[in-house]
C-alpha cells in the first residue's frame, strides 16, 4: 500500500507531452504522379506503370485532384494555404521506394498553422497543427512468401498521402486518441479520406516526452511507430508515458529514438536512435515546378466545403434538441449522421429516433462488425422504418417493449414494421373491452393476491401488471392496463 | 556524291522529288557506317531492320504525299540516352548495359510521328557525365577529323556520328555543354534549346533543372528543322513550357543588320587557344560588317560558374541515379543481404565519373552542408542569370567560343578531372541560366581540328540565335569541309 502511494506520488509529479503525425491516404482516382489507378486489393504490380516503379527517364506530373483534397483539409482545419508551395525530395534506399527518393514537401508546404478542437470529457481543447503536406506513398515489401527472397509490389507506390503533423498540444492519451477521432471524422466528412487504421489509409505516428509537471521545457522525445489502430494508439502512450515516467523518477535518462510497439506484447521496443536516423538530404525536387495557387481556387474550394463534424453535432443540438452527447455520437461518422437525419425526414422525433439508433442499431454494427467498416453501404435496417416504429410507438399503436421484436424483424427486411406488426398480430390492445377482459381474468385467477392487495400490500399491484401483460403477450397498452385493473380493484372492494 | 553526306534540308527535297527514296537514304547510311564505323565507334545499337522498315513505310507516304513534312525518311542517330521503346538504352553505363526500353522518350515519339528513320544509338559519357565520351562504360568514339582525339561530350557519339556521315542529323543531349562542345569538336551544328522549349520526359535524367534535348546537325537549317519538330509544351514534362513552336527554318533570313552582338570579356581570357579566340574574333567581326552592332559586354558572375554547376549537377545527379539500385532492372550483384546488394550493384554498374558526382552531389545536400553548397550555389545561380538578363537588355544574342580549346587526345585528360570539367567552362553558364545556346563551326586550327562559335540567344528566341547563324554559315565555307576517313 506504501509502496503504490509512493509510486503514485513519483507519476504524478510528471507531465507527458504528445503530438502526432498522420498519414492519411487520398481518395483520388489515381496516383499523385502517374496515371494509375489507386484501387485498394488489385493483383501485386498490376496498378503500376513506368512513372511509379521509377524506371529511367519518367517524370512526375502532380494530380490536381490532391492539390485540391489537401486545400479542402487545410481549410478544414483552419489552416493559411500557402499560394506557393515546394515540392522536395526526401532521399533513401529501400525496395519498396523505386525512385531512390520519396517525393514529399519540406519547406513551404501546402498548409501551416491550423488547429482543431476535441472534446475529451465534456471539455473542449484546442490542437494546433504544424502543417499538413502532400507526398506519395512507398510500395510494400512481402517476406516470407517466396522462401529467402522478398518481394515487392509497387501498387501503392506513388498513392497520394497527406502528413498532418500537430503540435506537441496533447497531455495524455485520452486527449491524443480524441484528436484522432476527431480529425478522422473531419476527413472523412471530406470526403478525401476513408480513415481505415487497420487497412493503413490513416496511420499515425505518435512523438511523446515526459516533463517535471509545471516544466516548460520540452523533454527528451521519443517517436512510436507501427501503431495500427486506435487503441494501439493508446495504449502504446500510456505504455510509453509510464516507462518514461519510471525511468525519470528512478533517476534515470532518456535518450532520443525511434521505438515500435508490440501489439501482442503491449510494449515499446527501441527501433533506432537519433545517432542513426537517416540525413534525408531534402532539397526542391527539380522536376516540380513551384506550386503556385491562386485565391479564386481556393474561394471556390471553401464555398464547396461540407458541414464539418463540429458543425453538424452544434446544429444537432440546436436543431433537433438533442443532448450533447446524442449529438457527438450520431455525427461521429458522417454516415451515420446522414442515416440519422434520413430517418428525419419520415418522422420528427428526434430524440427517440437517436435513441434507437445510438443504442439498438449500434449493438447491431458492432455484432456484425460493420463499425470497423469505413462507409456503410448496407445497413442492417431502413432508416424510414426505424422512424415508422418510433411513430408507432409514439400513436400508442404498439409498446415500447414490442418494439424490440420489431425493430428484430426490421433487420435485412425491406417490410414497413406496420407489415410486421400485423403479420406477427404485434398490435398494442389499447380498447377497453379486450383490457377489461384480461384484467378480469387475472383478478379471478388470483384471489390470494387480490386478498394481500387489498391488505395494503401495494406491491403485488405491479405483479398484477406483469400478469396481464404476460396473458397478452405484452401487447396491452401498460397504461390502460394500470387504469382499468386500478379500477376494477377498487370497484370490486 | 554519296546520299549520306546529305544534310538533312537537302535530302529532304531529295526525297519529296522522289530523286532518292528513303530506304536507299538509309542502305547508304548504313553502307557508311560499315565503311568507318569501326575507325570511329560511334554506335553503342544499331537497328538496321526496324530503320528499314520505317524507311519502307516512309516511301510508302512519300509516293502519295509530294507536301510530305521534312523529317519524313530522313535517318536519324539518336543519344543512347533516350529511351526507345523495344530497343536498347544503356546510357553507355555497365548499369543499364542489359535495358531495354518499355516506352517511347516524347523527343523519340515526335521524331516517330513526323516520320523520321532512327538508325542506332550513339555513345556518350556514362549517364552524360563527361567532356569526351571517353567516359563511355564501353568504348571511346574517336574525333572523324583525327581519329587520336576525341570527340567532345557527352554527345560525342552523336557529333562524330554527324561529321562522319553515319547519319543525316542526331539527337543529343545537354546539360553543360553536351551538345555544343562535342559540335564544336567536331565541326558540326549543335543546338541547345531553352530549357522547357523541349519535353525531358523520357530521357535518362542526369541533372534534372539543366537537361534539355536538341540537335546536331549537318547544317543551321536542319538543325530549324529538327527543332520545330522536338519544340512544345508536353503534359507528361512539367518542366516544359506552354508556348506557340514559330517556323524557326522561316527565321532564317540570311540578313543579320541590325541585330545586337554582345560580346563578354569574361570569356575571353587566360586558358583559350590563340586559334579558338582568333577565329571566334573573326567571327564576330564578320559578322559586324554584315551589318550587326557588335558591343562589349560584361557577365560578371562567369567565373563561378563551374564551382555553381559542379554543386547543383552533383546534387541533382546524386538523387536521380539513386534508382539504379539493382531491384527493378539493371545491373544487380549477387550480395548476401539487401546492403551489400545495394552496394555491389552500384559500385560494379557504376563507372568512376559517376561515383565521383554522386559522391560530391551527395556531400553538397548533406545536413550540414546544404547551406553552404546547395543553397549558395542556388543563389549564385540567380546571380549568374541575373548577368545575362541585364546583358538582354542591351543585346539580342552574345557570341563566345565554344569551348577553350579544338579536341584533346584520346587519354589526356582522364588522369585531371578538373581539366576535363575545364572543356566546358563557356557553356555552362547558359545550362544554369537556362537560356537557348548554338555551337557552329567558325574555322579550323593549325592541325585541322574544327573551332566552334558559340551564340546565345534570349529565352526562347531560338529563332534568332539560327538565323545569325544561317547568316554566318551563308558567308563562309567552313561547313562545306569534310573529314577524310
Amino acid at each position: 500500500m506504501a509502496q503504490e502511494k509512493t509510486e503514485s506520488l513519483k507519476r504524478m509529479k510528471y507531465e507527458s507531452v504528445i503530438g502526432l503525425e498522420v498519414h492519411a491516404q487520398l481518395l483520388t482516382e489515381s496516383k499523385i504522379f502517374c496515371g494509375c489507378s489507386t484501387k485498394f486489393g488489385q493483383e501485386p504490380n498490376q496498378n503500376t506503370c513506368p512513372v511509379c516503379i521509377g524506371f529511367p527517364g519518367v517524370l512526375p506530373v502532380l494530380n490536381r485532384k490532391v492539390v485540391e483534397f489537401a486545400i479542402r483539409a487545410g481549410l478544414a482545419t483552419h489552416c493559411e494555404i500557402a499560394r506557393t508551395s515546394i515540392l522536395a525530395r526526401k532521399n533513401y534506399f529501400y525496395p519498396d521506394l523505386p525512385k531512390g527518393y520519396q517525393i514529399s514537401q519540406y519547406e513551404l508546404p501546402i498548409c501551416t498553422e491550423g488547429y482543431i478542437d476535441i472534446t475529451v470529457n465534456g471539455a473542449a481543447k484546442r490542437v494546433r497543427l504544424t502543417r499538413i503536406h502532400m507526398e506519395e506513398d512507398a510500395g510494400k515489401n512481402i517476406h516470407d512468401l517466396h522462401g529467402d527472397s522478398s518481394l515487392v509490389d509497387l501498387n501503392r507506390a506513388g498513392v497520394p498521402l497527406l502528413e498532418i503533423v500537430s503540435e506537441p498540444d496533447m497531455r495524455n492519451a485520452n486527449e491524443a486518441g480524441s484528436y484522432l477521432r476527431t480529425l478522422r471524422a473531419i476527413l472523412q466528412y471530406l470526403g478525401i479520406c476513408d480513415g481505415n487504421m487497420e487497412e493503413g489509409s490513416f496511420r499515425c505516428d505518435a512523438n511523446v516526452s515526459v516533463r517535471p509537471a509545471g516544466s516548460a521545457a520540452l523533454g527528451t522525445k521519443v517517436e512510436i511507430k507501427n501503431l495500427n489502430s486506435f487503441k494501439a494508439v493508446e495504449k502504446a502512450l500510456a505504455y510509453e508515458i509510464e516507462r518514461q515516467s519510471d525511468a525519470l523518477a528512478d533517476g534515470g535518462t532518456l535518450i532520443q529514438e525511434t521505438r515500435l510497439w508490440d501489439e501482442n506484447r503491449e510494449e515499446t521496443r527501441s527501433m533506432r536512435s537519433k545517432e542513426s536516423a537517416h540525413d534525408y538530404r531534402y532539397f526542391p525536387d527539380p522536376d516540380l515546378l513551384p506550386l503556385v495557387i491562386d485565391d479564386g481556387w481556393i474561394e471556390e474550394i471553401r464555398a464547396s466545403l461540407p458541414e464539418l463534424p463540429q458543425a453538424r453535432k452544434d446544429r444537432f443540438i440546436s436543431e433537433y434538441a438533442l443532448p450533447a452527447y446524442d449529438a457527438e455520437l450520431l455525427t461521429g461518422r458522417k454516415d451515420i449522421a446522414d442515416y440519422f437525419e434520413s430517418a428525419l425526414k419520415t418522422y420528427s422525433n428526434a430524440k427517440a429516433i437517436g435513441n434507437w439508433i445510438i443504442g439498438d442499431l449500434f449493438r447491431v454494427l458492432k455484432e456484425r462488425k460493420l463499425d470497423e467498416q469505413l462507409y456503410i453501404a448496407r445497413w442492417p435496417a431502413r432508416a424510414e422504418h426505424i422512424a415508422e416504429m418510433v411513430r408507432l410507438i409514439d400513436q400508442g399503436k404498439i409498446s415500447g417493449k414490442i418494439a424490440k421484436t420489431v425493430f428484430d424483424a426490421l433487420l435485412d427486411s425491406d417490410r414497413p414494421p406496420q407489415e410486421i406488426i400485423a403479420e406477427k398480430g404485434l398490435e398494442q390492445l389499447s380498447d377497453a373491452g379486450s383490457i377489461e377482459a384480461a384484467v378480469e381474468q387475472i383478478i379471478s385467477a388470483h384471489p390470494k393476491q387480490i386478498a394481500d392487495f387489498r391488505a395494503g400490500n401495494e406491491k403485488i399491484f405491479g405483479f398484477l401488471v406483469g400478469q396481464i401483460m404476460k396473458a397478452t403477450q405484452g401487447k396491452a397498452n401498460p397504461q390502460k392496463v394500470n387504469e382499468v385493473l386500478r379500477q376494477k380493484l377498487q370497484a370490486s372492494g | 556524291m554519296n546520299p549520306a553526306a546529305l544534310t538533312l534540308h537537302a535530302a529532304g527535297e531529295k526525297l519529296r522529288s522522289r530523286e532518292l527514296s528513303s530506304q536507299e537514304l538509309t542502305e547508304a547510311v548504313y553502307r557508311r557506317i560499315g565503311e568507318t564505323g569501326d575507325r570511329v565507334q560511334a554506335y553503342i545499337t544499331l537497328c538496321r531492320d526496324a530503320a528499314l522498315a520505317q524507311a519502307k513505310q516512309a516511301d510508302d507516304r512519300l509516293k502519295r504525299d509530294g507536301a510530305a513534312p521534312p523529317l519524313l525518311g530522313i535517318p536519324i542517330a539518336v543519344k543512347d540516352n533516350f529511351l526507345t521503346r523495344g530497343l536498347g538504352t544503356t546510357c553507355a553505363s555497365k548499369m543499364l548495359g542489359n535495358f531495354i526500353s518499355p516506352y517511347d522518350a516524347t523527343a523519340i515519339k515526335r521524331l516517330r510521328d513526323a516520320g523520321a528513320v532512327i538508325i542506332g544509338k550513339t555513345n556518350l559519357d556514362e549517364f552524360a557525365m563527361g567532356s569526351s565520351a571517353e567516359n563511355s562504360a564501353f568504348f571511346p568514339t574517336h574525333n572523324p577529323w583525327n581519329l587520336e582525339r576525341v570527340p567532345g561530350g557527352s554527345s560525342g557519339g552523336s557529333a562524330a556520328a554527324v561529321a562522319a556521315d553515319q547519319c543525316i542529323a542526331a539527337l543529343g543531349t545537354d546539360t553543360g555543354g553536351s551538345i555544343r562542345q562535342p559540335a564544336a569538336c567536331c565541326g558540326v551544328v549543335g543546338l541547345k534549346p531553352t530549357y522547357g522549349r523541349v519535353s525531358r520526359y523520357g530521357i535518362i535524367a542526369f541533372a534534372s533543372s539543366m537537361d534539355q534535348v536538341g540537335p546536331l546537325t549537318k547544317e543551321v537549317r536542319d538543325s530549324a528543322l529538327l527543332l520545330e519538330a522536338l519544340a512544345g509544351r508536353d503534359p507528361a514534362d512539367s518542366t516544359s513550357v506552354e508556348r506557340p513552336v514559330p517556323r524557326y527554318s522561316e527565321a532564317l533570313s540570311g540578313d543579320v543588320r541590325g541585330l545586337r552582338l554582345g560580346v563578354p570579356r569574361e570569356y575571353f581570357v587566360s586558358g583559350m587557344a590563340p586559334a579558338v579566340e582568333r577565329a571566334v574574333r573573326d567571327a564576330i567581326a564578320l559578322l559586324g560588317k554584315n551589318g550587326a552592332a557588335v558591343e562589349d559586354i560584361s557577365l560578371p558572375h562567369t567565373e563561378y560558374a563551374v564551382a555553381v554547376y559542379y554543386i547543383v549537377a552533383t546534387a541533382e545527379a546524386s538523387s536521380n541515379l539513386a534508382r539504379y539500385d539493382g531491384m527493378r532492372y539493371g545491373h544487380r550483384a549477387a550480395g548476401k543481404d539487401l546492403n551489400e546488394t545495394y552496394r555491389l550493384s552500384r559500385e560494379q554498374g557504376f563507372g568512376p565519373e559517376v561515383k565521383r558526382r554522386i559522391m560530391l552531389g551527395t556531400y553538397a545536400l548533406s545536413a550540414g552542408y546544404y547551406d553552404a553548397y546547395y543553397l549558395k550555389a542556388q543563389r549564385v545561380r540567380a546571380l549568374i542569370k541575373k548577368d545575362f538578363d541585364e546583358a538582354f537588355q542591351r543585346c539580342d544574342a552574345i557570341i563566345t567560343p565554344t569551348a577553350p580549346t579544338t579536341a584533346f587526345k584520346i587519354g589526356e585528360k582522364m588522369q585531371d578531372p578538373l581539366q576535363m570539367y575545364l572543356s566546358d567552362i563557356y557553356t555552362i553558364s547558359i545550362n544554369l541560366a537556362g537560356l537557348p545556346a548554338l555551337s557552329l563551326p567558325c574555322s579550323f586550327d593549325q592541325d585541322g581540328m574544327p573551332i566552334g562559335m558559340q551564340i546565345i540567344g534570349k529565352p526562347f528566341d531560338e529563332a534568332t540565335i539560327l538565323r545569325l547563324a544561317h547568316a554566318y554559315e551563308q558567308a563562309t565555307e567552313w561547313h562545306k569541309r569534310k573529314p577524310n576517313l
